[in-house]
C-alpha cells in the first residue's frame, strides 16, 4: 500500500516489526517502518479495540502509538528506527502493573 | 422589549445549576437555564470526579449527611440519565480510600474519622482503618511509603464529563430551555417577580435560582442574598490509558473508565490565576508515585487547573432570600459528589417554593455570627 519515494536513502537499516525483518532508510520513523511492513492498522484502540494507523506523522494525533523495544504506548512517528529494533502493535490499553 | 417569561430561571449552566434544572424541569416548571460561554470559569469542566463522603463533614455533622444521602441518591440519577440521554456515567461506588504516608498522618486520620462517627450519632459512619498489610491486598502496587489508610463503604467516583452533558441532554429533551451567551447582567427583583438582563434578551419568573459558581458572589447581592464564595485552585494530572488496575478510588488517585488515572489535586489560594505551576504538579506526582510506584512509569498526557468554589467555611450555601422570596442560591465545592441530592432533593423543595429545614445550618446566615474571641 506504501511505497518510499524515488529519492529515498537506500534501505539500510533492518528493524523487527512485529517479529519480522524489514529493512527502511536510515532517519524513516518506526510508523514509516511498520507502514513499510505492509500494517495499515498499527494498533488496536484503548476502549474499544478498534484498528488505527498512523495519521498525522508529526506527533499530534498519537494514532501511531506502538510498543518499541519493550515499552508500550509509544508515537511510533516520532521515534527514529535504530538497527535491530523491535516494533509491535499496540494492542489496547497497556498494563500498568508490569 | 421581548422578555421571556417561564416559571423559573436558574442561572448557571455547571453541574450545580443543571442538576437544578433538570430537577425544577421534572417537577413540570417551565425553566430557563442561562449560561456564559466557552471562557467562563467553570469548576464543573475541571473536576476530580469523586463522589466522595468520608472526608466531609468534620465538625459539621448536617453536611456529612448531606452528602452521605447525595451518594445514595447518585445510582438512581446514573439509572435515569443513562435511561434518558444512552449516557453512560461511569459510575462505581465499590468504596474508597484515603492513604496515609505516614504514622502522623494515620494517626490524624484515625482521630478525624473517630470523631466523625461520634458526631454521626445514630445516623451510623462506617469506616475502618487499615494497616498497610491488608490494603496491600486491596490494592495492587502499593507503594511501601504507604503506612496505611482509611476506608468507608460510601465512596466512589464518576464521569464529571458525562454527568454534565447528561443533565444537560436530559433538562433539554425534556423541554427545558437552554440560552448560552446569556450572563446576568443585571436585574431587579421583588417577592416572587424577578427580571434579569442578558445579552440574549430580558427573562422573567417568580422563581430564580442562582447557581453560578464563583459568579454567585457578585449576583446574590441583587436578589437579597448573599454567597461570599472565593475561588480556590486545584491542579489535575491525567496518565495515559492503562487496562483496570485500581479497583477503588483513593481521595488522590483514580482510575476512570476509559483507563486513565487521574491524580489531584491542589488547594491553592491564588484568586482568579487559572495557570499551573510544575513545583505543585511535581508534588502531586511525587505523592502519587509513593503511593503506587508503578504509577512512575506511565506517561502524563494531559494536565490542567481549575477553581474549586469555596465558602469561607469550606460548606455548601444553600438559601432563599427573606427580603425576595422565590428567590434561592446553591454554592459548593463538591458539585459531582452532591448532584445526587441537588437534581433529586433540593429541585424539589425550591418547586414547593420552601427550603426544608435539614438545610438550615446551610444559610448564609451562618456568616453573621461573630465568631467567638
Ligand atoms: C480541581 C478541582 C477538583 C474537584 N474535584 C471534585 C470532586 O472530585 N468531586 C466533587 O464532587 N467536586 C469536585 N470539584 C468541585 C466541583 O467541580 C464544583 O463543586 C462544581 O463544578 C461547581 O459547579 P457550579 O455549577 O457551582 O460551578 P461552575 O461549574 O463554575 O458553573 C458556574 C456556571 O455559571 C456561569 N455563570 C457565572 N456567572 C454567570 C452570570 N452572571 N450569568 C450567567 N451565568 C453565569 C458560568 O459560566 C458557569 O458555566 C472539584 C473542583 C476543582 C476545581
Ligand atoms: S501519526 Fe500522529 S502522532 Fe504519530
Amino acid at each position: 500500500m506504501f511505497r518510499p519515494r524515488p529519492e529515498a536513502r537506500p534501505a539500510t537499516v533492518s528493524v523487527l516489526v512485529e517479529g519480522r525483518a524489514v529493512a527502511v532508510p536510515e532517519g524513516a520513523s518506526a510508523a514509516a517502518a511498520m507502514l513499510l511492513a505492509g500494517l495499515i492498522a498499527t494498533r488496536e484502540s484503548a476502549v474499544s479495540g478498534a484498528p488505527r494507523g498512523p495519521l498525522c506523522l508529526m506527533g499530534v494525533c498519537f494514532d501511531c502509538l506502538a510498543e518499541i523495544d519493550g515499552v508500550p504506548n509509544r508515537q511510533a512517528c516520532m521515534v527514529p528506527v535504530a538497527p535491530g529494533m523491535r516494533i509491535l502493535r499496540q494492542r489496547g490499553a497497556r498494563e500498568a502493573l508490569r | 422589549m421581548n422578555i421571556r417569561l417561564s416559571d423559573a430561571i436558574v442561572v448557571g449552566g455547571g453541574l450545580v445549576g443543571a442538576a437544578i434544572a433538570l430537577g425544577l424541569r421534572d417537577a413540570g416548571l417551565d425553566t430557563v437555564l442561562l449560561d456564559e460561554g466557552d471562557i467562563a470559569h467553570r469548576a464543573s469542566r475541571g473536576n476530580f470526579g469523586l463522589v466522595w463522603v468520608q472526608s466531609k463533614g468534620l465538625g459539621a455533622p448536617w453536611y456529612q449527611r448531606w452528602t452521605r444521602g447525595s451518594a445514595g441518591e447518585w445510582s438512581a440519577l446514573a439509572a435515569d440519565l443513562a435511561a434518558r440521554t444512552g449516557l453512560d456515567l461511569a459510575l462505581r461506588q465499590p468504596g474508597g480510600v484515603h492513604l496515609c504516608l505516614s504514622e502522623e498522618e494515620f494517626a490524624d486520620r484515625a482521630a478525624r474519622m473517630a470523631q466523625m462517627q461520634a458526631e454521626a450519632g445514630n445516623h451510623g459512619f462506617e469506616y475502618r482503618m487499615i494497616r498497610r498489610d491488608e490494603l496491600a491486598a486491596m490494592l495492587p502496587g502499593l507503594g511501601p511509603a504507604v503506612v496505611g489508610a482509611s476506608f468507608t463503604p460510601y465512596d466512589g467516583h464518576a464521569s464529571p464529563l458525562a454527568l454534565l452533558q447528561a443533565l444537560h441532554r436530559a433538562f433539554t429533551e425534556g423541554g427545558g430551555a437552554y440560552v448560552p451567551e446569556a450572563k446576568v447582567r443585571g436585574g431587579s427583583a421583588a417577592p416572587r417577580d424577578f427580571r434579569v438582563e442578558t445579552a440574549a434578551g430580558a427573562f422573567a419568573a417568580p422563581r430564580i435560582v442562582l447557581a453560578a459558581g464563583l459568579g454567585n458572589a457578585e449576583l446574590a447581592p441583587l436578589f437579597g442574598l448573599r454567597a461570599p464564595v472565593r475561588p480556590q485552585r486545584g491542579q489535575i494530572l491525567v496518565t495515559e490509558r492503562a487496562r483496570p488496575v485500581l479497583p477503588m478510588p483513593t481521595t488522590t488517585i483514580r482510575q476512570t473508565g476509559e483507563g486513565t488515572i487521574m491524580l489531584g489535586d491542589s488547594m491553592e489560594e491564588v484568586g482568579f490565576d487559572t495557570g499551573q505551576s510544575p513545583p505543585v504538579m511535581a508534588q502531586i506526582a511525587q505523592r502519587a508515585a509513593l503511593s503506587f510506584p508503578w504509577i512512575a512509569d506511565l506517561n502524563i498526557v494531559r494536565a490542567w487547573s481549575a477553581l474549586r468554589v469555596m465558602a469561607p467555611d469550606g460548606l455548601p450555601i444553600y438559601d432563599q432570600s427573606e427580603r425576595f422570596p422565590g428567590a434561592f442560591t446553591a454554592n459548593c465545592h463538591s458539585g459531582v459528589t452532591l448532584a445526587g441530592a441537588h437534581a433529586r432533593l433540593l429541585a424539589p423543595m425550591i418547586a414547593a417554593g420552601s427550603l426544608d429545614p435539614v438545610l438550615a445550618p446551610f444559610s448564609a446566615r451562618r456568616f453573621d455570627v461573630p465568631a467567638a474571641a
